[in-house]
Order: C-alpha cells, then structure tokens, then sequence
C-alpha cells in the first residue's frame, strides 16, 4: 500500500519525539546527570536533631551537591538521629575528620546536609561515621531564645 | 423500600456482571498480543490513529498548561521573591500531576473515544461477526492492537505533554518575565529526582494508559450494536475514564508520594 | 421426501432450542441440510433464522440439542477446532459485512492473508479469480464507502468463497435490493453452489426469489418448523402455514394483530 510508508514514518516519529521528550525529563529536567545511584558509597552521621531533613535531600560541600540522604534512622539509646548519606563514587576523597552540619536553603528553604573538609589524609569510606556534626537550626528555637533574651534584658533593665 | 433494595440488588448485579466481562475480555486481548508481536504491521497503524493524530492536541494542551502555570506562579512566587523557584515548581507539577492526568483526559477525549466508536460500528455493521465467521479471532485481529498500541502511547504522550508544557513555562517564565534562565534550569535539576518523580509520574501514564484503553476498547467491544448504543458507549468511554484516572491518580499520588 | 443418506447431510440439526432470556426464538428443531443442495429456511420476520445461522456457525451456544456440521457437534468444539471448522464455512451477512477501511481488493484478500501464506502473487491471482466470477474485477481499488449495496454483497460473496469454503451461508440476500441486483445474486448462489460444488443455506423471507433457486424449503414460526419440502411439494401442500406465506396473505396462521386483549375490552376500559 502507498500509505503504509506514510503511516510508518509518521509512527517513527511519533515515538522518536515521545523518547526525546523522555530523554529531555531525564537530562534537562530531573538531577540524573549528577547521580547514578550504583556507583557511590555511604557514610553515617549522628545529629541531635536533624529539623526538616528528609530522605533524598541534597548533600553537599562547599556548595556542590555531592550526594544525598538515603535514609534516616533514630537510635534509642542516644536518642539521636542516624541520617546514612550516599555520595558519589567521584568524591571518594573526602577527609576522615571531614565535619557535618544541616544548614537551611535560604530563609524558608529545604534543610540539607553540608559537610566540610578536614585535614587528615585518611578518606572516609563505605559505612564509616562522621564523629562531628552540628545540628540543624531549628527556627522556632532560634525565635524562642531571641524572646527569652528579649525579656530578660527588659526585666533587667526594668529593676534597674 | 423493597422495590428500592430490589433495583440496587439489580444494579449491583449488572455492574459486577459488567466488570466479570470487562476482565474476562481483558484476558483475551492480553492473551492476543503475543500474536500481534508477529504481525507489527497492524499495530503501527494504530499506533498511528492513536498515538501520532493525538500529539498535535497534547502539544497544544501541553504548551497552553504550561504558559499558564509559569505566569500564575510568578505572580504568586514574586510575593515571596522566590521567582527562581518558578522551575521546579511547573515542572513538578506537570511531571507529577499534570503530564499523566491531563494527558490521560484528553487521549481517552481524542483516541479513547474514536477507538470505542470505531469498534461498535465494526460490530454494529457485523464486520466483528463477519471475522470470526472468517475464522479471525477479532479480539486479536481488532483489540489487541488497538490494545497495545494505547498502552505503547500513553507514556509517550505524557512525556511529550510535560517536556512541551516546561518548555512553555520556560517561554513565559525567562522570555517574557525575566527570570534567570540558569536559575530556572538549575534549581528545577536540584528539586525534580529521577526516580521519585520522573520514574513515578511515567508509572502513572503506564497505568492510565492501561486503564483509558482498557474501557475504550472494552466499551466499543461491549456496545449494543445500534446507532443509539455506539453513542452511548463512546459517552461512556470518555467519561468512566476521567473516574477513573482521577480516582487512581489519588490512590496512585497516595502510594508514590504519600511518604515524603 | 425419502430420508437422506447420513453421509449425504452436512448439517444435521436435532431437537435444537434457543432461548433469549425468557423469550424462546428456537423450540425443539429438527434440519437437514444436503451436501450440494440449496436449503432455504424461511419464515417472518423475527423468528430465529439469523439464530439458526449464528448456532451453525457457532456464534451462540444452544440451550439445547445437537448441530452437527460435516459430523461435528458444534456446541462442543473447543475455540481452536471452532475456528478451523469455520475456516470451511463462508457467510454472506445481510449488509455485507465489508471492512471499511479495506479496498475491495483488500476485502476479499483478508482471509487469504489470515490463513494462508501464499506468495502475493497467488493472493492476487486468487482474489481476482474471486471477483471475477462475481463479475466485479473492474471495482477492485474500490473502497467498500463507494459500493451500492448490490455490489457489497457481491463482493461479501467473493470474500466469502475466497478461502473455498465446503458450505456458505446467506443471512437475507436479497432483502432491500432492486429487481436486477436480486436476479444477479439469486444467479450467483446458484451458479456458485454448482460449479464450486458447495452447500448452500439461505434465510430469506423473499418467497418468488428463493423457491427458484432451492432444493429444499424449510419454514419456520415461533420457533418451530412448520412446513418443509422441495418448493413445488410446498406450494401444493396444504399447510396453511406454507399457503399463507407462499401467497402473501396478511392474516392466517401468523396473526396480523400483535396479541392484546379484546378490542371492546380495551376500549371500555379507558372510560
């Protein structure tokens, strides 16, 4: 048949279009160039309070994501919080006294993790723990304190 | 009171007769597909009557969906000043939401119906009864085709509608509101993942697909075989689909992303 | 009529019944159908002949008795051996029954295509033998939309013998068609049925144009036969069924009034 052709072509483009688009989500849209989830090693650290951090937030060092969270525990004896992080397998060189701390994105932002380099030339690797963190700021806290000082400072220079 | 229990007895009876039918016949389209794996000819046109005359309206609609959502959510991002945030917020809501479910409505508006209405007339005018006297099983002569070409577009679709609705936020978004194109990349690769939206919203067209062709080629196959049935079923077709796409898009949201 | 040789009957039916939900269409038949014979069941409108045919062809299952084509038990077929019979069976439907989308061509080619794989060359040779003999070689780039409905049926009978079927059944040939159309179609079954050495079994209720052309008549109403024999023993027999239908005549045995209770009754009762 003569439109068959015709038909086979349009088809063809059809689906070449709908891969391309696929192809553009993967790529263009979604962080898949930065990870492959295979490859890549995960390390540990303890926070006493951990605010917003969620599973798959970003890991990063000196403002690069590196990897991500890939799963948040509690340990009941210490009651802290187990947040396991995968990184990627291209920083495989990070510090052993490399030090962690969850930071806010801006004022209202995601919390991620952010870590910074020691100076030891030992590397972490697969399941080691990172010994220093420093918790999430938690704004409700940070408001709470501010008041409580706010207060005190007037009672203090009320007496006076 | 009883008649009243009597015609929900009734009613209940048919629909589960109904859907005893509906699944009966979607084992023998599914039992039919090996058989069209050998003879690709019919599915590629198919796949052209449900997949190629269908892009032309998900690129439109993909590409209006996604102007709007860029100007609306600028003007309500720039009272926070997050207008960077303009990215990740379209594109996860089109690959989400909006890329599968829309996709779906309008695919089971253009093909669903068009598939339903083309298989009652085909019974309407015995060309069905006419095959299988020829010995031609039209469940894998007609529906399996049809069948697997729906189940092969629907993502494909979906993909097409969310790329080309992000390209359209980013039209309005960076060409006419100014925002910073690298900030509208950069920040939507940082927020949209792979696996959890992506993966998942592709998924969601995967099972819509299957759903919208399903009562598309369920429907025609099932019609009365008159003018005022085939209508019917074509009503049918387009609107037992938008339940059911919207009921399991809740279910399906519920599952994927309920957890986070 | 002597009782035919059970060799000689390619379809045998015995103490067939069919009901649709509460409604009886067939009731306790009995048929022969003759290898090489014309058999033309009639009867009005709304009695079950497209049934009988569905029930032979194995598109509907019967509540009770037995169809036997060329030996075998139709209801008890499994789908494969269903399909393999049917293979040897060709119907014309009332409409013709052409896929829309496929030329005329294409039409008749579809069942060599689905079940042969004769090069495409013999299909061509094949298909136009086909039409020929139905004499509509000329139409073949003709898409079914651009057919009169004469021409549809004849190109539902090429299709119909293109796989050289051993019988073929007509549901209601000549129903709506001009004087010409049904002369041609009532010569094609006949000269068909001859030279390719088929059975033949035709519903009609086109009484003139169908006892010209059968070997054997039966009449069914409410679902049982009424009357049966070559149509010569049928027009001088006295069955006021056979009299009634042969002549045309509105009232009889089948009733010109739908029942419904007495005419007075039913006027008074609205005062």
């Amino acid at each position: 048949m003569m439109n068959q052709r015709v038909t086979e072509i349009w088809v063809g483009a059809f689906v070449a279009a709908g891969l391309a688009a696929l192809f553009m989500l993967a790529m263009r849209v979604s962080n898949i160039s930065a990870f492959a989830d295979d490859e890549g090693y995960s390390i540990k650290a303890r926070f006493e309070n951990i605010g917003g951090l969620k599973v798959r937030s970003p890991v990063s060092m000196a403002g690069v994501r590196i990897g991500r969270v890939a799963d948040i525990g509690f340990d009941a004896q210490t009651y802290e919080a187990v947040v396991t992080m995968r990184i990627s397998g291209t920083y495989s060189t990070l510090p052993k006294d490399t030090s962690a701390s969850i930071f806010t994105a801006g004022v209202l932002g995601e919390n991620y993790v952010g870590l910074e380099a020691g100076a030891q030339d030992k590397y972490l690797k697969e399941g080691d723990e990172i010994k220093i963190t420093q918790s999430a700021v938690v704004l409700e806290n940070l408001i709470g304190q501010f008041l409580f000082n706010k207060a005190q400072e007037d009672k203090g220079s009320g007496s006076k | 009171m009883i008649d009243w229990l009597q015609k929900l007895g009734r009613g209940g009876l048919s629909f589960f007769e109904r859907l005893g039918r509906g699944n009966l016949f979607l084992f023998h389209s599914l039992m039919g597909i090996p058989a069209v794996l050998v003879k690709p000819g019919l599915m590629i046109a198919q796949l052209y009557s449900v997949g190629v005359l269908s892009v032309q309206i998900i690129a439109i609609s993909g590409v209006t969906v996604g102007m709007v959502l860029g100007l609306q959510m600028f003007n309500t991002l720039t009272d926070f000043g997050a207008e960077e945030s303009l990215g990740p917020v379209v594109a996860l809501a089109l690959v989400r939401e909006l890329g599968p479910v829309l996709s779906a409505l309008l695919f089971s508006g253009r093909a669903g119906s068009a598939l339903t209405a083309e298989i009652g007339l085909m019974k309407a005018t015995e060309q069905l009864s006419g095959m299988e006297m020829m010995a031609v099983d039209p469940i894998k002569r007609v529906v399996a085709p049809r069948f697997l070409a729906g189940l092969l577009s629907m993502p494909l679709l979906a993909a097409i509608f969310s790329a080309i609705g992000i390209l359209g936020s980013y039209f309005v978004g960076v060409g006419l509101l100014g925002v910073d194109s690298g900030a509208f990349w950069s920040q939507m690769q940082a927020k949209v993942d792979l696996y959890e939206d992506i993966y998942n919203g592709m998924i969601k067209s995967v099972v819509f697909g299957f759903v919208a062709t399903w009562i598309a080629v369920f429907e025609g196959y099932d019609s009365v075989p008159t003018t005022e049935g085939v209508s019917r079923a074509t009503t049918r077709t387009v609107v037992h689909t938008a339940f059911a796409v919207l009921g399991l898009d809740f279910v399906l949201t519920a599952l994927m992303f309920g957890d986070d | 009529m002597n009782k035919p040789d059970d060799a000689e009957v390619l379809v045998k039916i015995r103490g067939l019944s069919f009901s649709h939900g509460s409604r009886v269409i067939l009731d306790n038949v009995d048929m022969d159908m003759q290898r090489g014979h014309v058999t033309t069941i009639m009867g009005p409108s709304g009695t079950g002949k497209t049934t009988l045919l569905r029930l032979i062809g194995g598109q509907l299952r019967p509540k009770a008795g037995r169809v036997e084509v060329d030996g075998k038990n139709v209801p008890d077929l499994n789908h494969d051996e269903l399909y393999e019979l049917r293979k040897r069976m060709g119907m014309m439907f009332q409409t013709g029954a052409l896929f829309t989308d496929l030329s005329v061509f294409e039409n008749v080619a579809f069942p060599l295509r689905e079940h042969t794989r004769l090069p495409e060359a013999l299909i061509r040779d094949l298909v136009l033998i086909k039409l020929e003999a139905v004499g509509l070689r000329g139409a073949r780039t003709l898409m079914p939309a651009e057919l009169s409905g004469g021409m549809a049926r004849r190109v539902a009978l090429a299709r119909a013998v293109a796989l050289d079927p051993m019988m073929i059944m007509y549901d209601e040939p000549f129903t709506g068609q001009d004087p010409i159309t049904v002369g041609v179609i009532m010569q094609l079954i006949r000269r068909l049925n001859d030279l390719l050495g088929l059975s033949s079994i035709i519903v009609s209720h086109d009484v003139a144009e169908v006892s010209a052309i059968s070997d054997r008549l039966y009449m069914i109403s409410n679902g049982q036969v009424v009357a049966k024999g070559a149509p010569n023993e049928l027009r001088e027999s006295s069955s006021e069924w056979a009299q009634q239908f042969l002549n045309g005549r509105p009232d009889g045995p089948v009733r010109f009034h739908y029942p419904a209770e007495p005419f007075e009754k039913d006027l008074m009762s609205a005062a």
